[in-house]
């Protein structure tokens, strides 16, 4: 991201104290971004061949009605303008409302995001606790047969489309074996059984201490989740991996293998401290595109989440509601980006 | 060096004299090849590709059945059935004949990203990187909003705005795909652009067009080829994605990812309609991610794996 180049110049003769400078940038670069980010909607939703406000009244409106919204939506005012109205509306959560049931698109997103986050979130879980491990074995047992099933299932993620795979996925565990739960949240007899609290299922029945609804609900996101965890595991045992070969060359373990340490010791407590912080930036970037990769995988399993909001937003033309999503999904992107890069300087004295 | 040798193809290639430009290019290009050929996973890579190309030509006559003639008296035939070996669909069109035709669409994709996102992001990378300052800060600016946008999402939205088709899904990721081209023109301009040969140039009166496309440009090109070609599996399943999503090729276009969708609906009882294509986009993806990690170990050692 943006926020790296940094030269650090003009340090001493500045009157302010040493961390205003930087900080000022990154938050100017924050903006900056978001403002780009928001450009680029506000420009998609201008070169639409709908026309917003025929979407609106309707295709046998007056000329009369036609005039009114045209001058409520500030269609008359020059670009900039709107562009600033349209920037106004956003900082203030209101994307518009929703061609297909006139409800707020802010609102819309508030009830969907939580099905989108707990199964980016759990899938994330499952890309870190098997990616890390396969990575640093990898990089240890370089060149073996280890390292070698690591390289093919990594190469193998980064080969397979994600929506095939969980429609596979969905044949062989749900359509033949009967091990998980079909697409959905949860089965029909247990929808809205729990009172939504997170809005997020296995929490919500957890804190309701419905198991039989946990889970059912365990039942269905293990599989999708478990596909994103692929995904993300492809990514963070490749990189895990690189980390680790990187230190282990180093000479400071020769020092520690030299005073005696276990081998155990030297791989966990020596390499693998070091690449912590470098992981950390990894897994929150691998956790946006999981936020990314949940489009297709929400419509495979009929997850009720933002990937699936925007995409049948889109076949219908409910351009309000496509661009609030993606202005949600960047606003997230990137500050998820900016969150790794911070994690970067604070925790990393190189960095400084 | 023997006269012998160096009346051969392989000894005149391999000359460590060589008398030309010309000479010294291709040398550096066959040994290249001979580095490239030892490994075996690339050699399998380019295989396929080489065979996709190949089939995607000739698709007209190595096709067994028309990809669009509908048979509805034999819909949703199994596999190895006779005259159809990979089966029919809901339709009762040759699956094969229809993967047959589906390879063009995927190879006219991968080209035309191919030619469009690495060019914009060489010429974007490059003026920023050489001309520096203000232009420099725009135009990574400019980089750094694309690069923050997730990529299908952005490409959903384009698409969204543009109308569903091919040339639009390819509009759209090539849309999100310069980015990262332009990022690495930039870094190895900037590390070309102090060195003694371009001020060489530079005091024999060059102006910055000509030191930019025939001094910068030829040495940006190797790592912007590994580049691309890790990145063409992502554009082929991004491009299956919208496929899939009814967003790029539309029916009855034989794409592999509207074929996917279209077997979705049989998946339980007819699981073959949507697995066979997506077997072909797998192998084909494979293929690239093979053949980018074998260019990259050539073309690239320093930032290689091993």
């Amino acid at each position: 991201m943006a926020v790296a180049d940094e030269t650090g110049g003009g340090r001493g003769d500045a009157p302010l104290p040493r961390w205003i400078k930087p900080t000022l940038r990154t938050i100017g670069s924050i903006a900056v971004t978001m403002l780009g980010l928001l450009f680029v909607t506000f420009i998609i939703g201008r070169v639409m061949p709908i026309d917003p406000v025929l979407s609106i009244v309707g295709e046998r409106a007056t000329k009369e009605m036609y005039n009114e919204v045209y001058l409520q939506l500030g269609l008359d005012q020059p670009l900039v303008v709107q562009f600033l109205y349209y920037i106004w509306d956003v900082m203030r959560g209101d994307f518009g409302t929703s061609l297909l049931n006139a409800r707020p698109v802010a609102e819309d997103i508030l009830r969907v995001f939580p099905a989108t986050f707990e199964l980016a979130t759990f899938g994330v879980i499952i890309g870190i606790t098997l990616g890390v491990p396969l990575g640093v074995i990898a990089a240890v047992r370089k060149g073996t047969w280890i390292d070698q099933i690591a390289r093919v299932v990594a190469l193998v993620g980064y080969s397979m489309p994600i929506f095939w795979l969980g429609m596979m996925g969905l044949l062989v565990f749900y359509g033949i074996l009967g091990w998980v739960g079909g697409p959905g949240r949860v089965g029909i007899f247990y929808v809205d059984v729990v009172p939504s609290v997170t809005g997020m299922i296995l929490i919500d029945s957890l804190l309701d201490g419905n198991m039989e609804v946990f889970k059912d609900a365990f039942s269905h996101i293990v599989l999708p989740a478990s596909l994103l965890g692929y995904y993300s595991l492809a990514y963070i045992s490749r990189m895990t991996r690189s980390f680790m070969l990187a230190q282990l060359s180093a000479e400071y373990l020769i020092t520690a293998r030299v005073k005696g340490l276990s081998e155990w010791d030297v791989v966990w407590k020596h390499a693998f401290r070091n690449i912590r912080v470098q992981l950390i930036t990894v897994i929150a970037l691998s956790y946006a595109n999981l936020l990314e990769g949940s489009v297709l995988t929400e419509i495979i399993f009929s997850w009720p989440g933002i990937g699936n909001y925007i995409t049948t937003a889109l076949l219908s033309a409910d351009m309000n509601a496509v661009l609030g999503g993606t202005v949600v999904i960047g606003l997230i992107f990137i500050l998820l980006n900016i969150f790794s890069d911070l994690l970067y300087k604070v925790f990393d004295p190189r960095a400084k | 060096m023997t006269m012998s040798d160096t009346q051969t193809l392989r000894g005149w290639l391999l000359s460590e004299t060589p008398t030309s430009r010309r000479h010294a290019r291709l040398s550096a290009l066959y040994q290249g090849w001979l580095a490239f050929r030892g490994n075996t996973m690339a050699m399998i890579g380019l295989s396929i590709l080489v065979a996709l190309t190949v089939i995607a030509l000739g698709a007209p006559w190595i096709a067994p059945h028309d990809p669009f003639a509908q048979d509805l008296g034999n819909r949703l035939g199994p596999l190895w059935a006779p005259g159809h070996p990979l089966g029919t669909d809901s339709l009762g069109r040759d699956i094969l004949s229809r993967l047959i035709h589906g390879s063009r669409i995927t190879l006219y994709i991968v080209a035309l990203v191919a030619l469009i996102a690495p060019i914009a992001g060489l010429l974007v990378g490059t003026v920023s990187g050489y001309v520096g300052g203000w232009t420099d800060m725009i135009l990574m600016r400019i980089t750094d909003i694309f690069l923050a946008f997730p990529r299908l999402v952005l490409a959903l939205a384009f698409v969204a705005a543009l109308g569903a088709g091919i040339e639009n899904a390819v509009l759209a990721i090539s849309l999100t795909a310069w980015p990262a081209y332009a990022r690495i023109a930039r870094a190895e301009t900037l590390t070309i652009r102090s060195s003694d040969y371009i001020s060489a140039i530079k005091l024999q009166g060059a102006g910055p067009v000509r030191i930019i496309t025939k001094h910068i440009w030829p040495l940006c090109i190797s790592s912007l080829i590994v580049r691309v070609t890790l990145d063409m599996a992502g554009i082929i399943l991004a491009a299956a994605g919208l496929g899939f999503l009814g967003l790029g090729a539309q029916p009855p276009s034989p794409e592999w990812g509207a074929m996917i969708s279209e077997g979705r609906r049989f998946i339980l009882d007819y699981w073959w309609v949507a697995t066979v294509p997506g077997l072909a986009i797998f192998t084909v993806s494979l293929a690239f991610n093979l053949l980018g990690d074998g260019l990259r170990d050539v073309l690239d050692p320093n930032s290689s794996e091993k």
